[in-house]
């Protein structure tokens, strides 16, 4: 049931992912563009997204999850070098291609070789993140 | 007005999405951290509706242009290097800052977390900073 229930969110959030322009990397490229001839249109899909999560996960966060003892939520909330550093180097890679990991994803499906290898490419950035934690020891 | 409908209609699905996980398993939407320990955890039992998350977020985009016979976007025009420094800058980042587009600015704003806030203006700037560097400072791409 509860691998049905994450299919079915996986496959609403991919199609939003596509219906919203997100999987087109010249359309985000637009958007990040803001110096240039900028496309403000993702800026509403980022909006309606966050304009449902602002009120619904208020009201759900109220109960309990239907099919889950509790929730499992990020419980950090310092600001540290850690996460301004990561932030600002995925914002780096978003702008170089155009993809975030989610419309990466979702983009496998059109059969291009070189979305293949950012997907590639981006498993590999996440496997070094984690060696370079390690050896920080943080 | 019309072009702005379907990216606002898009962040809605992908809002009840997001809405669907957290009320239902408990779970936060965030693509980069799902992918990561569906990797890094294999097929553990625990493990597994993370596997079928992935799953559903390809087969989403694959019927969502079947059944309304929406051509696929263009392919990517940026070769090969910038798919590659792309990718490693996109994973390293995202695994560091313990989250992308969908975990912080997607879910963590909606739950208010400062943490989320900071992280999404962030890469917000710096995704703006690199595509005007690389389009009109330095003219590469």
């Amino acid at each position: 049931m509860k691998n049905l229930v994450a299919l079915a969110c996986g496959l609403l959030f991919g199609a939003g992912l596509a219906l919203s322009g997100m999987t087109d990397t010249a359309k985000v490229l637009g958007f990040l563009d803001l110096f240039g001839r900028w496309d403000p249109d993702l800026l509403f899909v980022m909006g309606g997204a966050v304009c449902v999560t602002l009120v619904s996960f208020r009201l759900v966060l109220r109960g309990k999850p239907l099919l889950a003892a509790s929730f499992n939520l990020p419980t950090r909330q310092d600001i540290d070098p850690r996460l301004l550093g990561g932030a600002a180097l995925f914002g780096i890679g978003w702008g170089v291609f155009g993809y975030c990991p989610g419309p990466a994803l979702s983009a496998l499906v059109y059969l291009d070789m070189t979305t293949g290898i950012f997907v590639v490419s981006m498993l590999a950035g996440m496997a070094l993140a984690g060696v370079v934690v390690k050896k920080a020891g943080s | 007005m019309t072009e702005y409908l379907t990216p606002l209609l898009g962040g809605l699905v992908i809002g009840l999405a997001a809405t669907g996980l957290l009320f239902l398993l408990g779970r936060i939407a965030g693509i980069s951290g799902i992918l990561w320990s569906a990797v890094a955890d294999g097929l553990a039992d625990d493990n597994r509706w993370r596997w079928f998350f992935l799953a559903g977020l390809l087969l989403g985009p694959l019927a969502y242009h079947l059944l309304t016979a929406t051509p696929y976007p263009a392919a990517p025009s940026l070769g090969l290097p910038f798919a590659v420094a792309g990718g490693l800058l996109v994973g390293f980042g995202t695994r560091l800052g313990s989250g992308c587009t969908s975990g912080h600015g997607v879910c963590g704003i909606g739950r208010l977390s400062v943490r989320s806030l900071v992280a999404t203006m962030t890469f917000m700037v710096t995704g703006i900073v690199t595509v005007y560097l690389l389009r009109h400072a330095w003219g590469i791409t």
